[in-house]
């Protein structure tokens, strides 16, 4: 697909010597004509080449940051060329069943990525009105997520989550499983800031995957440059726009993990001398993240889908941290991890009264998944909300002073975390197995609170050997 | 007035642009910025530099570029192509762009639309502002009428017969100066009126606890704030869908590609019930989507109300919904920290809070200049960061509005949707639509407001005592409150948009279903008054009113009464399993 943009490349000339490194910038002084978030290349007495892209131009200075951080730079000694295009990567097939740093140069000893075709890394926006509405679901074998907060294709669906909480394990096990009804299925993957430690779990768990040449893999980790951090989600983001959109597969893109993204955003903004907004970051990171959330949909007269499943760890678990609000804000639902529900053994520790996928009403239902899910589903979720006033009250004035129906919410509640939502990782299950143990839950309430659920619907499948009503 | 100098470009932050060599450019002129033209507003000018905000993504711009005046203010197109129509923020639109959006220029390409012209008037009398030249008539009958524009007036020299006619061709001759079907007008300027006019008619929405507790009058204003997933733009789209205006504006200002598809696919699918056309023909919709650029964004809301007053003008109901206008205000900040302003609160601008005072002032009911009676409502999301309703763009907006539906995230965790709280929503029209209901045959309309709000405040006040003492340790009446209380929530209140029933709810419908709780809650009064215990009506089956509202279509109020009826019935014989209860308090359970 052709995007506008302005590419009168021409012959780029040297400047010899930047005025000053902050951070991860350089300011060069002395320019002219250089355009705006162009590519810039930078040159090391010792040969070594980073690239940059330029951040602001004012009168004759350049401020561009070095993708490759400025560590080793002496201002003084480098040589700085402007390439008058944006940057951009290769596209294709060759990205999958390999693994690839954060700016798509390889980490498993294989050839880089070569290509004619490219794109400017930082996307353009998708005309709203050629925008198709997500409908069909994407089955990830984890119940309580097809079950209750359906990811759909198209969909972006966080995951929330607070340190020390297996929410990698999670994002994992949903690129590892998920399928799209028999369709061919491509994961990418950009992993940001994590331990190595935990980006070797990630690859351990998506082996499969990648042996199948279904997944590409972009890694960053703590140690590399923080500007790199910024990229890799737009790397990913810009082969699987073209897997979707070019090729029509249903793609999906784990992003992990947000939270280090905004870090090395706000830190470029320091170094920059904006003026902070809350907590520091800056004041246009709701349109940052959406500049890479919004990376996602159906295209009208095209195949193909980009799905994403963004995880954040939430700082000090506080979900009105501008990290996962702004996320929450721009995205469609999320999924939020418990640690108390953790601490329960209760693991995935999804809690559902958290957790919303807002496509789910497209994605599920008559011909979709059951025609029984939604219901259910909601059914579920409302009980359990009531379920959770009763326990608060129970601790408060004691489980023997509460009435029938409220002992049989309690008992609900439990049924549904030890039969629904508990999972192995390693567990797959199918979208049948996942209802039915969704009615059996529901069995445990007597039929008349089971409001939400049409009187068909539960003719057809209240378990009759259930305690009854 | 055209002053066009030409300047050049000497800095470049993002949607910021300096500009040297502008000669005597004024705030709010249109600039075009680089060989691209990309289209740009003054927003300061002095000490020979002008600071520009651009309306396109500035890639690729260098410092040297030119840049044009254009001698004029942000101006939109106004004209009978926009109904059914989708727009960006500059009101430009966007069916003929690619899929991916370039930055493009403000100059449409010339529009080879053709209208269908019918003459309103005669060629010879006297033809004042607003007055009646001629119609476009439209399939979903929101007919285009052509008025003579404000500045322009005088004797009528010349009107069109019935023709098709292109958009700039002229149609009219007034006072010596050419009328088209299409006019411009600058976004930031109120369009004039001759006088504004009370408020007492409802906007009727089809929800019950907007259109039952929480009234808007014709003319009003209400903003929606909530955290995000609490129900905003589910709301807002439910108010596009069902709310019985004229024509309706919905401004998609920074928020989600998705959900913009998902309303057009919605509207194209749905009738009008007065006309059985797609509701998207008496719809526009703008659709500036947060990865499209910020500043578009920023003007969206502006160009959206000057579309509203346009139909106001042509004497229609217009009703204008901004989901978000935090997103608008974020772009105010944006772009003020970039250009190094000292901020306000929270890094807002100073301006904020007047910003926002005139946007939502620009709503009316209002004799038109042409003497008809039109209106703009303005139903505007706010998303406070955090949840937090103290954040200035929340707390503003409340002191300006006449509405205010909040959304409360524990309703919403809940799934109680419409999430709208009564212990934080307000309408201040309640009293004068409460008057306007009852002369038009809704007589009890205001008492069971006041029994409901009442009722809802009582078992709030009632809930925390359960909490320390006990259900069973609260008196009888308490305990019939909390469970009516309980009932109002479920069967009136809550409200799914996705039941095929229930979507939207007439008048008698909503009607009978607050009074079939209150029926309840009185013979539930009278029960234990006569000595029935109240564990005994707790734990009566009373699901059949909580689904009749989902279980009868929306004008059947008589399904609803059907239900009360049996649902008393059944009262009765719990009350009374072998008719010996009766009316004595005194006669002991084991005489039965
Ligand atoms: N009236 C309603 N009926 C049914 N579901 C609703 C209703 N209001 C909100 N919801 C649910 O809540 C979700 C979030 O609502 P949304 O309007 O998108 O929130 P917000 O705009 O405040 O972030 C929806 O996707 C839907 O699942
Ligand atoms: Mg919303």
């Amino acid at each position: 697909m052709n995007r506008a943009g302005r590419s009168l490349a021409r012959i780029p000339v040297e400047y010899r010597g930047a005025r000053e490194a902050r951070g991860p910038l350089l300011v060069v002084e002395g320019v002219a004509g250089v355009g705006y978030d162009e590519l810039a290349g930078v040159r090391l007495p010792s040969g070594e080449r980073r690239r940059a892209l330029v951040l602001e131009v004012r009168d004759d200075l350049a401020v561009v940051q070095v993708l490759e951080g400025t560590a080793g730079i002496d201002p003084a000694t480098v040589a700085v060329a402007f390439e008058g295009r944006p940057l951009e990567v290769p596209v294709g097939q060759g990205w999958l069943g390999r693994v690839w740093d954060g700016m798509g140069r390889p980490l498993d000893g294989g050839p880089p990525m070569l290509g004619a075709d490219t794109r400017p890394v930082a996307g353009s926006p998708l005309n709203p009105a050629v925008r198709e509405v997500p409908r069909d679901p994407i089955l990830t074998g984890i119940s309580v997520i097809d079950a209750l907060t359906t990811l759909v294709r198209g969909q972006k669906l966080p995951v929330f989550s607070s340190a020390g909480l297996p929410h990698l394990e999670l994002a994992a096990q949903i690129a590892a499983q998920a399928t799209a009804g028999g369709d061919p299925f491509k994961v990418v993957v950009a992993a940001m800031g994590l331990t190595h430690p935990d980006a070797a779990t990630l690859r351990a768990a998506l082996e499969g995957r990648a042996e199948a040449g279904e997944l590409a893999l972009f890694l960053d980790t703590a140690d590399d440059p923080v500007v790199q951090r910024v990229l890799a989600p737009r790397v990913a983001l810009t082969v699987a726009e073209h897997l979707a959109f070019d090729l029509g597969q249903h793609v999906l893109v784990v992003l992990a993990d947000m939270t280090n993204y905004c870090e090395a955003v706000r830190e470029v903004s320091a170094a920059r001398g904006e003026i902070p907004g809350r907590r520091a970051y800056p004041g246009y990171l709701y349109s940052d993240l959406a500049s890479l959330y919004e990376r996602c949909g159906r295209v009208r007269g095209c195949a193909g889908s980009v799905t994403q499943v963004p995880v954040l760890t939430m700082p000090a678990g506080d979900i009105t941290h501008p990290v996962p609000d702004l996320t929450g804000y721009i995205t469609e639902g999320q999924i939020l991890l418990s640690a108390e529900l953790h601490g329960e053994g209760v693991d995935p520790p999804v809690d559902v009264l958290g957790s919303l996928s807002r496509l789910m009403r497209k994605g599920a239902g008559e011909g979709r998944t059951r025609s029984d899910h939604p219901a259910i589903a909601a059914q579920l979720v409302a009980s359990l909300a009531h379920a959770r006033q009763v326990r608060d009250l129970a601790e408060l004035i004691g489980e023997p002073a509460l009435t029938d129906t409220d002992r049989r919410y309690l008992a609900f509640a439990d049924a549904f975390h030890a039969t629904l939502v508990r999972q192995r990782s390693d567990e797959s299950r199918s979208l049948e197995d996942t209802l039915g143990r969704a009615w059996r839950v529901a069995a445990e309430l007597p039929r008349r609170e089971l409001t939400m659920l049409p009187a068909e619907e539960v003719a057809a499948h209240y378990p009759d050997g259930g305690p009854g009503g | 007035m055209n002053r066009a100098g030409q300047g050049r470009v000497v800095r470049v932050n993002g949607p910021l642009v300096e500009v040297e060599g502008l000669a005597a450019a004024a705030v709010a002129e249109v600039v075009e910025v680089g060989p691209q033209h990309l289209p740009g507003e003054v927003v300061a000018s002095g000490e020979g530099r002008v600071t520009a905000q651009v309306y396109e993504y500035t890639g690729g711009l260098r410092v040297g570029d030119p840049v044009v005046g254009r001698g004029r203010p942000l101006s939109a197109r106004l004209g009978p192509g926009l109904l059914g129509g989708v727009f960006d923020g500059l009101l430009r639109p966007l069916a003929g762009r690619p899929h991916w959006l370039g930055p493009g220029a403000l100059a449409r390409p010339p529009g080879g639309a053709a209208f269908h012209f019918l003459p309103g008037a005669r060629a010879g009398g006297d033809a004042g502002v607003g007055t009646l030249l001629g119609t476009v008539p439209t399939p979903s009958g929101v007919d285009h009428r052509v008025l003579t524009p404000p500045g322009v007036a005088g004797r009528l020299e010349w009107v069109a017969h019935e023709a098709e006619v292109g958009e700039d061709e002229p149609v009219a001759v007034v006072g010596g100066r050419p009328v088209a079907v299409t006019e411009e007008w600058p976004v930031r300027t109120p369009r004039p009126a001759r006088a504004r006019l009370d408020l007492s008619a409802p906007l009727l929405t089809g929800q019950r606890v907007v259109d039952l507790l929480y009234p808007v009058a014709k003319g009003a204003t209400a903003a929606v704030p909530g955290g995000f997933g609490t129900g905003k733009t589910v709301l807002l789209q439910q108010l596009v869908k069902w709310c019985s205006a004229d024509v309706v504006i919905f401004v998609g200002c920074g928020e989600r590609g998705n959900e913009l598809a998902d309303a057009l696919a919605d509207l194209g699918g749905l009738e009008d019930p007065r006309n059985g056309r797609s509701l998207l023909e008496r719809t526009v919709v703008i659709a500036n989507t947060s990865n499209m650029p910020v500043m578009a964004r920023e003007a969206s809301i502006y160009t959206g109300m000057t579309v509203a007053e346009l139909y106001r003008d042509m004497g229609y109901d217009a009703v204008l919904l901004a989901d978000s206008t935090s997103r608008w205000a974020e772009a105010l900040r944006e772009f003020s920290s970039r250009s190094g302003q000292l901020p306000a609160e929270e890094g807002y601008p100073a301006g904020l809070a007047s910003a926002l005072a005139a946007f939502y002032e620009r709503a009316g009911r209002v004799e038109t200049l042409g003497g008809a009676e039109g209106s703009v409502t303005a139903i505007g999301a706010v998303s406070p960061p955090g949840g937090d309703m103290t954040e200035p763009v929340t707390a503003h907006t409340e002191r300006f509005v006449r509405c205010l539906w909040s959304l409360d995230r524990n309703l919403a965790y809940a799934r109680h949707y419409p999430a709208v709280t009564w212990q934080r929503s307000f309408s201040r029209d309640a009293g004068p639509i409460g008057e306007w209901h009852a002369a038009s045959g809704r007589t009890a309309w205001g008492r069971d407001r006041e029994r409901a709000v009442a009722l809802l405040a009582e078992a709030d006040r009632l809930a925390p005592m359960v909490e320390l003492v006990g259900l069973q340790a609260l008196p009888d009446r308490e305990r019939v409150t909390l469970l009516a209380g309980r009932l109002l929530r479920e069967a009136v209140l809550q409200q799914s948009a996705l039941s095929p029933n229930d979507a939207s709810c007439g008048p008698a419908k909503q009607d009978a279903l607050l009074q079939m709780v209150l029926a309840v809650l009185d013979r539930c009064l009278q029960l234990v008054a006569g000595g029935v215990p109240a564990s005994v009506l707790e734990e009566a089956d009373l699901s059949g009113l909580t689904r009749v509202r989902d279980e009868v279509p929306a004008d059947d109020a008589g399904g609803v009464r059907e239900r009360l009826v049996q649902a008393l019935a059944s009262l009765e014989s719990l009350a009374a399993p072998e008719g010996s209860r009766g009316g004595s308090p005194a006669a002991p359970e084991g005489s039965r």
